[in-house]
């Protein structure tokens, strides 16, 4: 029956009205959920089929019939956006889901036991952080086979010691505390704690690690889907469309710069809202209130 | 013409007042106590005259210093009149210092910058005064960091950087309020005698009506903005003319009405005169006035300390010799009887705390036992433990930091339920909060609440409410006045009184604050450097202190009713 921040009417209402006088906050989150209505929309109306070749209409230009032109095949390139944006925002989420639901346990249990526990459970991190970690995706989907789900493992496992660090060192910071004390003074043991106490209050930071992390993997998705690496044909995705588009960028640049584009605005957005998220939540400008 | 004037000062800070039409004059080596409760104003005073006040401020009035007019004074003027002519010094010695940086850098950085010397000339004047505050070369060179240095050193070397280029004007805000007694006193004296050496003129700010008492020459006092009353120290208080003076002075000696257990008549109140009593008359020395509570034919006692040692994994010198480990607690033992109230008095580190820590269970002793109730708490599963939990509660110092700012004052009063057999369902939890709230003077409509809608010493009297609402039989208190204003703080200490009275709670009360501890104590123990030295009847101990340790902490006390007789002396 842990409350959520949000559902503190007092918080929430300070968090609006910060969160609306916040440039980077709003335009991140317009730009954010514009992309999210794209996904959503490709699942019911598209401009064009995306699986239904039509060679006599290849390599076209801009126009009205095909706003962004259409690549080498005669698919509609606004349409491979639209579907591909559904790729790359499901890997991003599943990713960032592993990372979260395996790191923030890891670390806030690091944090409460402490002692050896903390000592292996940090190590085995800085290891797989020590790992770059696009090569290391490669190697994993090179083992089981290229794919949508690899991919999402391959990233997923990366995120862990990220979320497991931000996690241990907000965790480490609250344990000290006068108020988890007389918790633990109230006789309740630490998983009851963490779950109370530690959780809600570090939430925040949990919340703009997300946002950050999300965007590495949209990036992360189209840099192995550029190797081939991650969905494959026919379903269409943005990393690989501008591998298809790289040997023709004289001839026809639109094949590359939409999708490039689509890219570099989703992650924008995401590092937009998460940069405003971190100036609304941060503790220090929290206790000035 | 004095030295710093301030005449009809106004400050409103993004709409909100703050300073209404405020006076205030110093001449040169003249010390200016400025009192006040928090949000009176006092330091945003100080910062006005430095001209440090946040982006937002907008000041009317004239301050002027030594013919300058400070509010229209360029930001390039002001810069070569702080820390030249106006030395501040701040409160949180931990804060005020740069960590990277050599204690020796941090001195110089003053004297390089407004006189142009190079950095040997600098040096050498940073070595003479850091020499003059008590860090003599030979044991603290330049090159020590902050963090090598205890409270009281930092303080010492912020009070060298305020003072190295010799000032008219020192600004001192709240300069001892985080150390200790006896710290406090070596402070406050160095400062009177850099005062009387160069003749500075000296803005003491500070809550403590006893500290100012002491030190000014002349006193202002703060309220909501305003001056209530400026005058000559002896003056203002032995005359206490204005209501709020007095109501000041009144609670900076409160002592809460109370019978004291019915064994020993009233020993605990009958102190506060007795502070110069003939000395050649001694009690009975300290264990062997301990009232014959063991095998009088009473219930055993409540909490036992039997050999109690605490020892800390020290720093490893090198590789390969063994860490030294750091003695906390050194082999502790004492009793307390249910109802009573003990003190627990000591300068900072001396292991109050962690102390307080192995009886609350949230600590281990390294060795000896600790029995509540006849149970021992050392060794046992937080499920062994849970009677003994629901018998011992906890109130801290820190009103701001004792609570989950996420959670209503209903979930944070009722969390210790969780201690109770059968969890009660939510109209009775609601009942019992409701009841405890209303035990410590509060609505029972705040339980819906967040605990920064409410002021400091409402959040301790929650805080309070949380400790009893089990009914336990001991309350370990650490520190839980301290961090209150006196008006405030005399009202918790009468709400601490008035439950030992009600609900025969006893209460293990830590503090430095020797009045506290007369106040509304029966017992105190003095510990230093791990050890109890002396314990026995709070009055008597403390008229009476027979060991060093307890004697330099009497001596240190700062002592309204002392200082204002000393100031009678000196003017008649």
């Amino acid at each position: 029956m842990t409350m959520p921040a949000s559902s503190q009417p007092d918080d929430f209402r300070h968090f609006l009205h910060q969160a609306l006088r916040s440039g980077s906050f709003m335009t991140g989150l317009i730009i954010t959920l514009l992309i999210a209505a794209m996904a959503a929309l490709s699942f019911i109306w598209t401009p064009y089929d995306v699986t239904n070749l039509v060679v006599a209409n290849r390599m076209q230009g801009l126009s009205a019939a095909h706003p962004f032109g259409t690549d080498h095949l005669g698919r509609d390139i606004l349409s491979m956006i639209m579907v591909g944006s559904r790729n790359s925002i499901a890997v991003a989420i599943v990713a960032v889901g592993i990372g979260m639901g395996i790191g923030v346990p890891l670390g806030c249990w690091a944090a409460a036991r402490g002692g050896w526990l903390d000592e292996v459970l940090m190590r085995f991190n800085d290891v797989v952080f020590a790992f770059p970690a696009l090569l290391s995706a490669i190697m994993i989907t090179a083992i089981f086979g290229p794919g949508a789900v690899n991919a999402i493992i391959a990233i997923g496992i990366f995120n862990v010691p990220v979320f497991a660090r931000v996690a241990r060192a907000g965790a480490l910071a609250l344990w000290p505390r006068e108020f988890i004390l007389a918790a633990r003074a109230a006789g309740k043991g630490k998983a009851l704690i963490t779950i109370e106490h530690i959780l809600p209050n570090i939430a925040s930071i949990l919340l703009v690690q997300g946002t950050i992390q999300f965007a590495l993997g949209i990036l992360a998705e189209a840099g192995l889907s550029y190797l081939g690496l991650g969905a494959q044909p026919p379903m269409p995705s943005w990393g690989r469309m501008l591998f298809d588009a790289q040997t023709r960028m004289m001839i026809a640049p639109n094949q590359a710069i939409f999708p490039g584009l689509a890219i570099v605005i989703t992650v924008l957005g995401l590092n937009l809202l998460g940069d405003g998220l971190r100036d609304i939540l941060d503790p220090r400008l929290r206790r000035e209130r | 013409m004095s030295l710093l004037e301030i005449e009809k000062l106004s400050l409103d800070i993004a709409g909100m007042p703050i300073l209404k039409g405020m006076d205030l004059a110093i001449d040169a080596g003249e010390v200016m106590g400025l009192v006040g409760e928090s949000g009176s104003g006092k330091s945003m005073t100080a910062l006005t005259v430095m001209q440090l006040l946040p982006n937002a401020s907008r000041t009317r009035g004239r301050v002027t210093f030594d013919g300058i007019d400070i509010l229209s004074a360029p930001e390039a003027a002001m810069c070569r009149l702080r820390g030249d002519d106006i030395g501040m010094v701040f409160q949180e010695p931990m804060t005020a210092l740069n960590p990277v940086k050599t204690i020796g850098e941090q001195v110089a950085e003053g004297i390089r910058w407004h006189t142009g010397a190079n950095r040997p000339d600098a040096e050498a004047r940073a070595r003479a005064i850091l020499d003059r505050v008590g860090l003599p070369e030979a044991r603290f060179p330049l090159s020590r960091y902050p963090h090598e240095l205890s409270g009281g050193q930092r303080q010492r070397v912020i009070i060298a950087i305020a003072c190295a280029l010799k000032p008219k004007l020192l600004i001192a805000d709240e300069p001892t309020t985080a150390l200790d007694v006896v710290l406090q006193k070596q402070i406050l004296e160095l400062l009177r005698d850099l005062v009387d050496e160069n003749r500075m003129g000296l803005l003491l700010i500070s809550h403590d009506l006893a500290v100012v008492a002491d030190m000014a020459d002349r006193v202002t006092i703060m309220r909501h903005g305003e001056v209530m009353e400026a005058s000559e120290t002896a003056k203002i208080l032995t005359q206490q003319k204005h209501p709020y003076t007095r109501q000041l002075a009144e609670a900076s000696v409160h002592v809460p009405v109370r019978n004291a257990p019915s064994r020993s008549g009233s020993a605990g109140v009958a102190g506060r005169g007795g502070a110069h009593e003939d000395p050649s008359f001694p009690p009975p020395p300290g264990p062997a006035g301990h009232p014959p509570h063991k095998g009088e034919g009473k219930s055993a006692p409540l909490l036992v300390v039997e050999g109690v040692t605490r020892d800390y994994a020290g720093r490893r010198k090198s590789l390969f010799s063994k860490a030294e480990p750091f003695r906390a607690v050194d082999n502790v033992s004492f009793s307390l009887d249910a109802g009573q109230s003990m003190a627990l008095v000591g300068r900072s580190g001396c292991g109050k705390s962690t102390l307080a820590r192995m009886i609350l269970a949230l600590d281990r002793p390294t060795s000896g036992e600790i029995r509540l109730l006849g149970q021992t708490v050392a060794d046992k599963s937080e499920a062994e433990l849970r009677p003994s939990r629901r018998e011992m509660q906890v109130v801290f110092q820190d009103p701001y930091g004792s609570f989950d700012p996420r959670h209503k004052v209903e979930r944070l009063i009722a969390e210790p339920l969780h201690l109770l057999e059968k969890k009660p369902a939510r109209t009775e939890r609601r009942e019992m909060v409701a009841e405890a709230l209303h035990e410590v003077g509060l609505a029972p409509s705040d339980m819906d609440k967040y605990p920064h809608e409410f002021s400091g010493g409402q959040r301790q009297r929650i805080s309070i409410a949380r400790a009893i609402i089990t009914r336990p039989k001991l309350i370990v208190a650490d520190e839980p006045v301290s961090a209150l204003d006196v008006s405030i703080r005399a009202q918790v200490l009468d709400l601490f009184a008035d439950l030992n009275q009600r609900l025969g709670v006893a209460y293990l009360f830590i503090t430095h604050d020797l009045t506290v501890a007369r106040a509304i104590t029966d017992q105190v123990m003095v510990m230093h450097e791990g050890k109890i030295v002396e314990e026995g009847r709070t009055s008597e101990v403390l008229d009476n202190p027979q060991t060093e340790a307890a004697r330099a902490l009497v001596a240190a006390a700062p002592d309204l009713e002392r200082a204002i007789a000393r100031r009678l002396g000196e003017t008649a």
